[in-house]
């Protein structure tokens, strides 16, 4: 039996988790269409065990006391591992976010065997090897998990999230999980919910306007966050940008910042390093403008303009005031 | 006073291509050189914050080549007072044996003369940047039956509590762990300061402590290394300096987000 360590939110099952449940089926079809099981600490939003039956879940383990209500890493974890124990699993896993990497490591550490981060495919079954991104992506690991249960997490994007063609069940079971007080030691003590500001809700957003070095220091960024308004978007910044303090840390994306996955992303004076990439590389088109022709984002784009940034895009803007007149 | 034992790896300076050995078991690091895990070089910062303001002693870790040294004075260059480093070759290394190593260390120093050294708290990167493991802290607090909190930017000591600060997916999250605990790093909270003149001259006569594996590695089970096939670039090319807007905007209006 698969499990699956869903995550959730007010809106529902993240976006990672129906990714690493539409990756569990792929695992589960080599596999003789072995189960496929959620586990899920917390509330249960509304529709959410309905989805997940649609992706092919068999039944969602839902540990629902309140000691769920705020996160802690521990009791997750030990939701997870009475969950497997109740379903016998041999393979365990979770969307390749912080939490979810998190739970993994404490899962795979108590119950003495390896876990494997931002897997994006499988190989054998028997022995079982996975592949796995290391350096952001840059280069892939092969690597062998001998011991039951396999755990290891998904890289975000790895997998299309895709309903599967025959639903499952879903069926929704209370899970009873003793939790030690260390387990509830750790507890998140209160969350701060973000400031809208020029980033606006940059992960969600359908239009992203990207500035990087090129923007020339704090006081080049008037065009690109105008051109970010025009376009009801948000801005989003290099690493370089936040490390030289030019635009706050909660702006830049990347693989220590924000993943992005907008319909149209405007990198301007971005070279397009391996860290920012992965940040952004789910971006359906991307029009980027350089100086360098040469520059990774100029090849890696849809579309690109060569030239200087403080020139194009105030040109940008103008053109698109003057056509909405 | 809170002593901190701050663990760095020592990783390839990756920015550009990444090159493998001939033997696809490690990566070859021979033309971009050696830097600190970006992660680890906030958690140095946070290391160094902790025991400056509790008046306690920032030791920093590292278990892997004996060059580590390099990143090792970086660390005490920027106000680490004491360091060891655990030789190993860095490819038989699998988190799980970090971990122990460390654990060890951290026991050893414990038990030491006059009453040991004892670390209330432990930083590590949250993820390192080659391996990108996301899991020797973890290890690392189980070994010692300590709490662990994951993913943390900033943290300050009152009263032998650490309250921390990291994004969640929800917003700003807030943590307060009684010591002793092990905490992981991400960079974003605070801005890793530069080594002084005073800083290094004073790095140069600390003794690092060496020594060797407190038990043979097990490994990480990493079969081979591969690079990910490049994309053929398919960039098309809408024009050259401001000129280029009006193609722009046009395309901006095909794609539905112009007007
Ligand atoms: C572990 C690790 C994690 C990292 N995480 C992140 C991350 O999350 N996000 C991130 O962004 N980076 C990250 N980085 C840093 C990353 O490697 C790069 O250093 C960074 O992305 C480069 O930022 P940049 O493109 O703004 O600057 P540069 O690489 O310096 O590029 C500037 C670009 O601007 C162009 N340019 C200059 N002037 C102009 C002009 N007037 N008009 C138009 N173009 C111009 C240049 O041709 C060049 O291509 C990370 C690095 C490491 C090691
Ligand atoms: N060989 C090592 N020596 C010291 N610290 C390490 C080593 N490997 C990993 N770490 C620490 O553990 C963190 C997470 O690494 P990982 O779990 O491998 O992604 C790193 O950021 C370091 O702080």
């Amino acid at each position: 039996m698969i499990l699956v360590y869903v995550e959730t939110s007010a809106e529902g099952v993240s976006e990672v988790s129906l990714e690493t449940v539409s990756f569990a089926r792929g695992l589960s079809a080599a596999g003789n269409g072995v189960p496929i099981d959620a586990v899920v600490a917390g509330p249960v939003p509304e529709g959410s065990a309905s989805e997940l039956a649609a992706y092919g879940v068999r039944t969602v383990h839902h540990a629902d006391s309140d000691d769920f209500d705020r996160f802690s890493g521990a009791a997750s974890a030990a939701a997870v591992v009475a969950a497997r124990e109740a379903a016998g699993s041999v393979v365990v896993m979770a969307g390749g976010t912080n939490r979810g990497n998190e739970v993994m490591a404490r899962v795979a550490t108590q119950l003495d065997v390896a876990m494997a981060a931002n897997v994006v495919s499988f190989g054998g079954l028997s022995p079982f090897v996975v592949t796995r991104q290391v350096v952001v992506g840059a280069a892939l690991e092969e690597v062998k998990l001998s011991r039951r249960p396999a755990v290891f997490s998904i890289a975000g994007h790895a997998v299309d999230p895709t309903p599967a063609a025959e639903p499952a069940a879903g069926t929704v079971q209370p899970l009873a999980v003793e939790l030690s007080a260390a387990d509830l030691a750790v507890r998140v003590v209160s969350v701060e919910h973000a400031a809208e500001d020029d980033s606006g809700s940059l992960k969600t957003a359908r239009i992203v306007v990207g500035a990087g070095r090129g923007a020339g220091g704090p006081d080049g960024f008037a065009g690109v966050v105008e051109l970010a308004e025009l376009l009801g978007g948000s801005l989003g910044v290099s690493r370089v940008v936040t490390s030289l303090g030019w635009r706050p840390h909660h702006e830049q994306v990347g693989q220590t910042g924000n993943r992005i996955a907008p319909e149209v992303y405007i990198p301007c004076g971005i070279s397009g390093a391996i860290q920012h990439w992965a940040g952004c590389a789910s971006s359906k088109v991307i029009i980027a403008i350089n100086t360098d022709a040469e520059a990774p984002m100029m090849t890696k784009a849809t579309y690109t303009v060569v030239g200087d940034m403080h020139e194009i895009v105030p040109a940008i803007n103008e053109e698109i005031r003057r056509r909405r007149g | 006073m809170t002593n901190v034992l701050v663990c760095i790896k020592r990783v390839p300076d990756f920015s550009g291509e990444v090159l493998l050995s001939d033997d696809s078991q490690s990566a070859d690091a021979r033309f971009v050189g050696y830097t600190l895990s970006n992660h680890d070089s906030c958690a140095v910062e946070l290391a160094v914050q902790v025991a400056t303001a509790t008046g306690g002693q920032a030791t920093v870790l590292s278990v892997g080549a004996a060059e580590s040294v390099e990143q090792i004075r970086s660390a005490l260059g920027v106000g680490c007072g004491a360091a060891v480093i655990v030789e190993a070759d860095p490819v038989t290394l699998g988190p799980a044996d970090v971990a122990r190593e460390v654990a060890a260390v951290v026991r050893d120093h414990e038990a030491g003369p006059d009453g040991g050294t004892a670390y209330d708290l432990v930083l590590l990167g949250n993820d390192a940047a080659d391996s990108g493991d996301f899991q020797v802290g973890i290890r690392l607090a189980h070994e010692l039956a300590r709490p662990v909190v994951t993913g943390m930017q900033t943290a300050t000591v009152t009263d032998g509590t650490v309250r921390l600060q990291g994004d969640g997916p929800e917003g700003r999250e807030t943590y307060e762990v009684p010591l002793p605990a092990v905490v992981t790093v991400m960079e974003g909270g605070v801005e890793p300061r530069y080594p002084t003149i005073t800083g290094r001259m004073k790095a140069k006569k600390i003794t690092v402590e060496t020594r060797p594996c407190a038990q043979a590695p097990a490994g990480s089970g990493r079969v081979r290394l591969t690079l990910p096939p490049p994309t053929p670039s398919s960039a098309e090319l809408l024009g050259e300096g401001p000129e280029a807007a009006t193609s722009v905007v046009d395309l901006l209006n095909r794609l539905g987000v112009g007007r």
